[in-house]
């Protein structure tokens, strides 16, 4: 019995400097593949400039459970947010 | 429709009343639209349920390619071949897209390959069918590609997360299947007399097999209740293959072909067409493994997966190998 390729998460970056995105996942040998893979596999139509693989194993990830106290520190901060100020009109943009 | 027989876990919809904490959470995020993720809680029949329509959407992907690729080295011009391979090099790329969405489900992508081959999973029937000429491959893109966009677009707002997003990026690269096939019509059938017949015969051969592919009457489809309360999936086999007739018909008239049905016609009352149901009793029978191509297509998989083994065993011993050097370089350091 074979052991199965392992698992590589595959982000790229797309032709307008934005930031690698995660566009999927495959499996491949090693990283060398991954990216050969992920050419053939995420850019068939020119999606992307460039391309990062992570072995999947590597990835921490919050748990869904936390959510509630993860994130409730940022709800009561609405001030962090710029339409909590008000401008007046006269003051044109800002 | 790719997943087109596929069987609910469970003993049905619950009432709210039946249902566990868990449960009720989970319905009503499904129900305000919110996507399931795959670390997040899901009753354990829509993850069973889940993996079987995944997984057998993915393996139509993969087998999908089979009666396509027969005519790659036959393609009539060279613009045509490319083309044709570029298209089923999407298919397989769709397979892959669909085998990760299910592997989050917590199956192995080997898992899923074994329950292929050796039957206990199956792929959409459609495939059962060859492509006796080349005509048949633009009634392939035109029709069976035509009728897995009409299922396919309204599961790009499925409740599984992976599921939906791996909709979306199939959606967007399907298109250009139907077109290259419809744009294949065309020509056949603006073409000399032969090859008009030959566009008239791969469309009365493929037009019952492609109203198959959205599954059984909804009389007969006695657990699609609880996959629509799930959001796995969105509209009835019927209300899908409906549209798929109301959308064709239009498309055969431009090309000047003749739907092989009689009972076809408008309907002012209902607003849509009358239609004749396929042959039943033929899908199950295909589905059963008694389809034309059935044995031929799995020995083509069984063949790939097993003299594809020593190349996935000789990358992977490279892979350690080539680990094992760089852990042993490093510690020398």
């Amino acid at each position: 019995m074979s052991k199965e390729w392992p698992l590589w998460e595959i982000f790229i970056r797309g032709q307008h400097g934005m930031s690698h995105r995660h566009v999927g996942s495959l499996h491949a040998p090693d990283e060398e593949m991954a990216i050969k893979n992920a050419r053939d596999v995420y850019t068939r139509r020119n999606e992307g400039v460039s391309i990062w693989v992570v072995e999947a194993k590597h990835i921490s990830a919050s748990s869904p459970e936390e959510k509630g106290p993860l994130y409730e520190p940022s709800n009561s901060k609405v001030y962090r947010h710029p339409t909590f100020f008000d401008i007046p009109e006269d003051v044109g943009h800002m | 429709m790719y997943a087109q027989l596929v069987k609910t876990a469970g003993s049905g919809v619950k009432s709210r009343e039946e249902m566990s904490e868990n449960e009720q959470d989970f319905q009503n995020r499904v129900d305000a639209d919110q996507k399931i993720e795959p670390k997040d809680w899901m009753p354990d029949d829509y993850r069973a349920t889940l993996i079987r329509q995944i997984g057998q959407h993915a393996h139509s992907e993969i087998v999908g390619q089979l009666p396509e690729g027969n005519w790659i080295t036959r393609a009539p011009t060279l613009e045509r071949k490319a083309i044709l391979l570029a298209k089923v090099q999407d298919e397989a790329g769709h397979g892959l897209y669909l085998y990760c969405a299910a592997e989050t489900l917590g199956v192995t992508r080997d898992e899923l390959t074994e329950e292929l081959l050796s039957g206990r999973m199956k792929y959409s029937s459609i495939f059962n069918y060859p492509t006796l000429n080349w005509a048949d491959i633009g009634a392939v893109g035109w029709l069976v590609d035509g009728a897995a966009i009409m299922n396919q677009v309204p599961l790009q707002r499925t409740s599984y997360g992976p599921y939906s997003r791996a909709m979306i990026r199939i959606c967007k690269e399907e298109s250009f299947h139907q077109r290259q096939g419809y744009d294949i019509m065309m020509k056949m059938a603006q073409g000399t007399d032969a090859q008009k017949k030959m566009a008239q015969d791969a469309l009365n051969r493929l037009w019952y097999p492609s109203l198959m592919m959205f599954g059984p009457s909804d009389k007969d489809s006695v657990h699609s209740a609880q996959s629509l309360a799930w959001k796995i999936k969105i509209d009835t086999n019927d209300e899908l293959r409906q549209r798929f007739v109301d959308q064709t018909v239009p498309q055969a008239k431009y090309l000047g072909l003749t739907i092989p049905d009689e009972n076809l016609k408008w309907n002012e009352e209902r607003g849509a067409h009358d239609y004749s149901d396929p042959n039943w009793s033929e899908f199950f029978d295909v589905i059963k493994g008694n389809g034309p191509c059935n044995t031929d297509r799995m020995n083509t998989r069984i063949k790939a997966w097993e003299d594809g083994a020593w190349v996935r065993e000789g990358l992977m011993a490279h892979a350690d190998k080539k680990a094992a050097r760089k852990q042993a370089m490093t510690a020398a350091e």
